[in-house]
């Protein structure tokens, strides 16, 4: 493929358990401070009321957590941002809901589950709770969320000219969807990236191109285990590289034949 | 002679008393051995639309011009196999597993849509499954848009497919969304909407570089994209966004409202839906502009409404037909003039299609035939 995309990364948000936010994950990721053993289970995003906070899908916390935070960062006000939501699996606690009180009494189904269910949720939460009326897309590429959705924000970037939130995420897998789903630790990570010039921001050149010897983006540090299965945690090595602030390239799957070269310039 | 695709329900594991859009034969229209293991209705459909109208042969013939890995794919769906995690859950062993049967993690995740297209297409380059509810299979025209805009492929295949499942048909019922008859797009006695199910492909490339358009070629000439930043389930009360996505696929277009003949409308037959729709339409087009629902024949296929709405749009301008607003018997009292019940054989230049899902997410799709100017 042709065309490299280049970007700023204004802003970043994270959720992970050891690595907490994106101001203590850069420092777990730097190597500057043992991982973050106080994390908050439940991210809690001040989008939303402590009453929404209680009523809301994991999985949307979890991705506005991280969105609020890069926004934030980015110093950008979220109503102007169009926004890429990627995530591999969904909500799978509700999945889980849904697919066991449909085998066993399908009249009770909760409308409010119901409509959480799809897949845009944490994106239609997002755009009402900010006001966005920009354009919004929720996505899934299976193992490959985060490298094609990051590579489809950064189009819609370039090609409208416009700064753009991306964020990625997934919860662990609960009840019999564990059988098929390994994910087990949620990951969220969000960037605000901005094609045009941008001070100080690291920036980031992406170059998508064919499949490329597998294996060069091992992860950065000896990160928890339980993160390997989460597809949103292939961000690590791109994460790791900004905390430390390097000049470097990384490899990262964009789908199964597909992969994108990072060149970060931190 | 108008004949509705719309039959009682007798899909639900539970008897549940509406009418839904079921494509006959799908039980028995098994995968071939090569891709068994994909075995779900959403997959059964996907190939049986795949094997129609020569796709799979165009497929082939792009992927030896272009290569395979400059080809990308965009798939919308709201569920996608969804309703074999359902069926797997019916089937626990005694410990509460999965049976060994449906220990297949590629069928219980949303991007099994794509990913098996992928494999069937022996494709590879870039794949993407869009679940934004019922505009996913519209938004996929922008999305394939600018990855041909920004040359990463040559060609692009969108499309989407959406099956019945309990997921949608008790979860639209636990919402009081559902017509208990046929349903009846901007009717006045409009009671919700019908379910169904639909698979649909299309096949985009740039346009000749000397900027000639052919006499007849079909053209996606813009896109609007937005969000109503207003309610999970119910759409803005004054169209806001939905407005947005229009205006913004008129302005890519260079198009104003005037020149376009035919709004393939959203129309699910909900109360609110087709109200603001109506209003919306009222509101900014002209009385030559003409418009319809086309969901009494299909019913609402969610995620794939955008793909197959795309295509009776396409269909419209080649053959000059704009379809009626079927089932409908008397028009709400303050709907849009521009809203037909009968076809209406017309010439055809420029038409719109919208589609609009929860969340609040809409997308309203340009097409053209033929040069506009």
């Amino acid at each position: 493929m042709n065309g490299a995309i280049d970007l700023a990364i204004e802003g970043i948000g994270l959720h992970a358990a050891g690595l907490g936010d994106w101001q203590s994950g850069r420092e777990v990721l730097a190597g500057a401070r043992d991982p973050v053993t106080t994390a908050p289970l439940r991210p809690a995003p001040a989008l939303l009321s402590a009453n929404e906070r209680r009523r809301a899908p994991e999985s949307v916390l979890l991705a506005l957590a991280v969105a609020e935070q890069a926004c934030a960062m980015a110093q950008r006000d979220p109503r102007e941002l169009p926004n890429v939501f990627a995530s591999a699996y969904g909500d799978l606690a509700i999945n889980d809901y849904l697919c066991a009180v449909l085998a066993r009494a399908p009249l009770e189904l909760s409308p409010t589950k119901f409509h959480n269910s799809v897949h845009n949720a944490p994106a239609g939460y997002w755009t009402i709770a900010t006001g966005c009326m920009a354009t919004s897309s929720a996505l899934s590429a299976g193992a490959a969320s985060f490298g094609a959705g990051l590579l489809e924000a950064a189009l819609l970037a370039s090609c409208e000219s416009t700064p753009v939130l991306f964020a990625a995420f997934d919860i662990a897998a609960s009840g019999p969807l564990t059988d098929v789903v390994a994910c087990s630790a949620p990951f969220g990570v969000a960037f605000v990236l901005n094609p045009g010039a941008s001070s100080n921001a690291p920036r980031l050149r992406l170059h998508p191109g064919a499949a490329v010897a597998p294996g060069l983006a091992s992860p950065p540090v000896a990160m928890h285990a339980s993160f390997a299965a989460n597809p949103a945690a292939a961000s690590l090595p791109l994460l790791a590289a900004l905390a430390r602030r390097e000049r470097t390239t990384l490899t990262l799957a964009a789908g199964p034949q597909i992969h994108l070269q990072l060149e970060i310039h931190s | 002679m108008r004949k509705s695709g719309l039959v009682q329900n007798s899909f639900t594991t539970q008897a549940l008393a509406c009418w839904i859009g079921r494509v006959a034969g799908l039980e028995e229209a098994a995968l071939p051995a090569e891709l068994a293991s994909w075995d779900s209705r959403n997959h059964r459909l996907a190939w049986l639309a795949l094997n129609q109208d020569g796709f799979r042969e165009q497929a082939a013939t792009l992927r030896e011009r272009y290569g395979a890995d400059r080809i990308a794919l965009v798939l919308g769906t709201s569920t996608s196999s969804i309703g074999e995690t359902e069926h797997a859950y019916r089937e626990l062993d005694a410990d509460g597993h999965f049976p060994e049967s449906q220990r297949r993690s590629q069928v219980h995740q949303p991007h099994s849509l794509s990913a098996f297209v992928q494999t069937a297409l022996a494709l590879h380059g870039p794949c993407l499954t869009l679940a934004t509810a019922c505009s996913s299979s519209a938004k996929v025209f922008a999305s394939a848009e600018r990855l041909l805009r920004a040359g990463l492929a040559d060609a692009a295949i969108v499309g989407g497919v959406d099956t019945l499942c309990d997921s949608v048909l008790f979860g639209f019922n636990a919402l009081e969304l559902v017509s208990p008859e046929p349903c009846m797009p901007f009717d006045i006695d409009r009671r919700g909407l019908s379910i169904g199910e639909a698979a649909g492909f299309a096949i985009l490339e740039r346009p000749a570089q000397n900027g000639k358009v052919e006499k007849d070629a079909m053209r996606l000439i813009g896109y609007g994209e937005s969000s109503d930043a207003h309610h999970m389930s119910s759409p803005h009360p004054q169209g806001l966004g939905a407005q947005r996505a229009l205006t913004d696929a008129l302005a890519r277009a260079g198009i104003a409202t005037n020149d376009v003949d035919y709004v393939n409308l959203h129309g699910t037959a909900s109360r609110q839906n087709d109200a603001v729709e109506s209003a919306l339409i009222a509101r900014l087009f002209p009385a030559t502009t003409l418009a319809s629902s086309t969901k009494g024949w299909s019913g609402h296929t969610l995620g794939a409404a955008g793909i197959l709405e795309a295509v009776i749009t396409l269909l419209a301008l080649e053959q000059g037909l704009v379809p009626g607003t079927l089932n409908t018997r008397t028009l709400d009292t303050d709907c849009a003039q521009q809203i037909v019940l009968d076809n209406r054989a017309r010439e055809l230049r420029i038409a719109l299609s919208n589609s609009f899902g929860f969340g609040g997410n809409n997308c309203c799709l340009a097409f053209a035939r033929g040069a506009v100017a």
